[in-house]
């Protein structure tokens, strides 16, 4: 998709609008950009390191979300336009460093770009990165369509510059993930030198040192750029109004929202009693724009996602403003009338407003959704979520469950995000006990390694994933190991950063722009912080329960490695390792002592029951051909030949 | 450019599947081809959590003019693409109404629930009639059994492109996918395409 880069101005081109994003930084001639993959935010610096040396770009995947906000830092003290991107999650691990930064405040234009995950589509919480603007005390910008999502990207970058502090920009799974029409605009071609001046006033914003001291004077000055923000956004081209002069309700939204809220009104054929005020500036929120639209109506709407973010803020103003404007009617979550958790979507909207309106919204006729809805509860098997055929995870969980299972003593694991967050489910045979945030297994795992004092006598074991191993396990095992701990770490190495698209990590010989790069060698870092250290391929489950056994009986922290490559990485992608297959005569079916194990209790997707001949079959459509069902199979029935 | 015309506007098209099966790619080839003409697109992914084996859907909304919610509300899709054919009936649940249009693979992707015995998968000719009586019109086709003869069971999506083209209902032609491989695609991947995309437009009838 060379468009991005190489499409001219005044082109019209169909982009995601994580590309809208990614465009929109090339536009305001951006020179770094750093982030950590994280669903729905992973695309904009895919696209950027894509075309990072045609642009003249430094694009990295950081090993973590505060080492991105700070690498991007150094360049916005050097002069240069900046930014990093990160899911919502992100916001978090980087929020102690930001905190310092939006005091110190930042010199080329910098802009974070957060993406949040109404209705966790891919995420294990929906937690919104916008109530970190209001805790930064730096302005928040929302786009509320695909065009606006590179237009105001590029206009974040001049805010920053004007009041020199950091501007944050957060984009919705549905407007990164989504795609629309979007007019280009042009790329400048300029070649900016990166400088750090730190030796003036210590006072001097653009050329003293860069600190957070004094406290209570930069906090000051902090909240004047704030003001000064606030001031620009009362004119800015971002807040729209569609609608009547006194509508009978004004429906204010912002986001993702915006689409929904528009089609809502079509929806309920309202465009001449509802007035939409469309607002790209969310924090702080325009006092005297507010007033003008506060002004002609008594009820108020508000359409966002997901917590009441925006609700709560207008009515503060709305209240501060109530003199001048009257007292108003506020509906929204509050309320009840919109939804308190997940996502939003047109018919959501459509039903609170006519509840509003004092009509019912019916979205599908009566008697076709209950035919339809009967015949999915008797013939739609549900989907549930699974490793896909060929995933190494699917047979490290079953060395992992089958060791925890015949040690009795009931032994458990912690885990974190990936993949392999699935292992709390079936797929992964039940066998993850606590899921929090990256790195998290390990370090509540080093906890409970230490709870043998008070009786706690089960066997402790962590998952971790080779990304999430730079990102956050390291420090916990240090934690673990320093004090004596008595945890099994399993780090489930499948040489990329799997669950967002294999983005690069230290752990890899390749950067985010395809450069050659050292690669950190997990096992021997374990071992250099003094673990024991075991390496496996989890596709030879006896080797790997032997030794997942020896060292859950040895006491402190112990390490082991299991290495297979994703199924899915470029490397092997449609390429079969093995031709998998089933000698009938052999398969003993439901008569076998263990009773279906492949499919009953295994599970892959590549594998099928054979109702008529009562034997399993390989689905040859579906199999990746890994080979490890024939390493399970008890009566060696199911066969693999090497693929030449 | 521009010439072309939608029976209705906006023009509300599903694309269902399962992950694996190409349908993000297929959402994203329709999507270019009507934007060369002029149209305006919006698409909303739902990028399952699980890479492979998750129901996956994309929203596409085909428009003269306006940008529409990447979402399409209730029982309002206009046509139905499914790579699988549960898939289609799940969507049908949510966003069917008596006057849809499903071109559906037979091609069954067995659930894990279904794979450990734990739910049964309907037989096909069952999920024919259940199709039926929920559509206005269905064409049922076996693209991944074609697919796998071109090579590899992926093609599928193609042809299911290629079986939209010859159903009529939106104004995409061979020469314009032809124009969107070229540019997406490149050279070298191009034919294979454009003949999983005629093989596709033959199994209309």
């Amino acid at each position: 998709m060379s468009q991005l880069y190489e499409g001219k101005k005044g082109e019209k081109v169909l982009f995601m609008g994580n590309q809208a994003i990614a465009r929109g930084a090339l536009e305001a001639g951006v020179s770094v950009a750093a982030g950590y993959p994280g669903t729905p935010s992973s695309e904009i610096i895919e696209n950027l390191a894509d075309v990072s040396k045609e642009a003249n770009m430094y694009v990295e995947w950081s090993a973590n979300e505060k080492i991105a906000v700070e690498v991007a830092a150094a360049a916005s003290f050097a002069g240069l336009r900046s930014m990093c991107t990160m899911k919502q999650n992100g916001v978090n691990v980087a929020s102690d460093f930001l905190l310092h930064l939006v005091l110190s405040g930042t010199r080329g234009g910098m802009v974070l770009v957060p993406c949040d995950d109404p209705g966790a589509l891919s995420s294990i919480n929906e937690g919104e990165a916008r109530h970190f603007a209001k805790l930064l005390e730096i302005p928040l910008l929302e786009a509320g369509d695909f065009q606006e999502a590179k237009d105001m990207l590029k206009w974040a970058f001049e805010l920053s510059e004007e009041i020199h502090n950091l501007v944050m920009f957060r984009s919705v799974t549905r407007l990164s993930h989504a795609s629309g029409s979007v007019e280009l605009g042009e790329i400048p071609h300029t070649e900016p030198q990166a400088k750090f001046v730190n030796n003036g006033f210590i006072l001097d914003p653009l050329e003293g040192p860069i600190v957070s001291a004094p406290v209570g004077y930069k906090h000051g000055l902090q909240q004047d750029k704030l003001k000064k923000a606030e001031e620009l956004f009362e004119e800015s081209p971002f807040n729209t109004y569609v609608g009547p002069e006194n509508p009978e309700i004004l429906l204010i939204t912002s986001s993702g929202a915006t689409l929904y809220s528009r089609e809502a009104i079509h929806l309920c054929n309202a465009k001449d009693k509802v007035g939409l005020l469309k607002l790209g500036t969310t924090f702080p929120l325009p006092s005297k724009l507010i007033a003008k639209h506060l002004k002609t109506t008594d009820k108020v709407l508000v359409v966002e996602e997901v917590l009441p973010f925006m609700e709560e803020n207008l009515k503060v103003l709305a209240q501060e403003l109530a003199p001048e404007v009257g007292q108003k009617t506020f509906y929204g979550k509050r309320s009840g009338n919109i939804p308190m958790t997940g996502e939003l979507n047109p018919d959501l909207v459509a039903t609170a407003l006519a509840t509003l309106l004092g009509d019912a919204y019916s979205p599908q006729d009566q008697e076709y959704q209950t035919k339809a809805a009967q015949q999915v509860f008797f013939n739609a098997p549900v989907r549930d979520l699974t490793f896909c055929p060929g995933c190494p995870h699917r047979a490290s969980f079953w060395s992992i469950h089958n060791v925890l299972a015949a040690d009795n003593r009931e032994g458990f694991v912690c885990g974190d995000i990936g993949c392999y967050s699935m292992a709390f489910l079936p797929s992964g045979f039940s066998t993850l006990k606590t899921l929090h945030a990256m790195g998290s297994g390990t370090g509540v795992a080093s906890g409970f390694g230490k709870l043998g004092q008070f009786g706690l006598d089960q066997p402790v074991v962590s998952v971790c994933g080779d990304s999430t191993f730079f990102h956050s396990g390291i420090p916990a095992l240090v934690n673990a190991i320093h004090h004596k701990s008595d945890i099994t770490m399993v780090i489930l190495d499948n040489s990329g950063t799997g669950m967002t698209g294999f983005q690069s990590h230290p752990g890899l010989p390749v950067d985010a722009q395809g450069n050659e790069s050292p690669a950190l060698d997990i096992p021997t870092i374990c071992r250099a912080l003094g673990a024991t250290v075991e390496v496996c391929d989890p596709f030879y489950p006896y080797k790997t329960q032997q030794t997942f056994h020896k060292l859950l009986e040895a006491p402190g922290a112990k390490v082991l490695v299991l290495r297979q490559i994703c199924a899915l990485s470029p490397e092997k992608k449609g390429k079969k390792q093995f031709e998998m297959s089933v000698d009938e005569d052999v398969c003993l079916g439901e008569n076998c002592g263990c009773n279906k194990l492949c499919t009953r209790v295994f599970r892959c997707p590549g594998l099928r029951w054979d109702e008529e001949k009562k034997v399993a079959t390989i689905d040859e459509v579906i199999c990746a051909g890994c080979g490890m069902c024939a390493a399970i199979c008890p009566s060696g029935a199911i066969t693999r030949k090497e693929v030449a | 450019m521009g010439t072309a015309t939608l029976t209705k506007d906006p023009y509300n098209l599903i694309i269902t599947g399962v992950g694996g099966q190409g349908n993000v790619l297929a959402s994203r080839v329709l999507g270019n081809l009507l934007a060369d003409q002029g149209f305006s697109i919006t698409i909303g992914e739902t990028f399952g959590a699980s890479q492979r084996g998750g129901s996956v859907m994309s929203h596409m909304r085909i428009s003269a003019g306006e940008s529409w919610s990447p979402q399409i509300p209730q029982g309002q899709a206009d046509m139905v693409v499914a790579l699988e054919p549960i898939e289609a009936l799940r969507v049908l649940h949510t966003y069917g109404h008596p006057g849809v249009k499903v071109i559906s693979n037979t091609r069954s992707i067995y659930p894990v629930g279904v794979i450990s015995g734990d739910n049964k998968y309907p037989s096909m000719d069952e999920l024919k009639t259940i199709i039926e009586d929920l559509t206005e019109s269905v064409w049922f086709i076996n693209a991944t059994d074609a697919a796998m003869k071109l090579g590899n069971p992926i093609f599928g999506n193609i042809m299911m492109v290629g079986a939209l083209a010859k159903t009529g209902v939106l104004p995409i032609d061979r020469d314009g996918f032809e124009k969107v491989m070229l540019r997406t695609m490149g050279e070298k991947k191009t034919p294979v395409n454009l003949k999983a995309f005629d093989m596709g437009a033959e199994m209309i009838t």
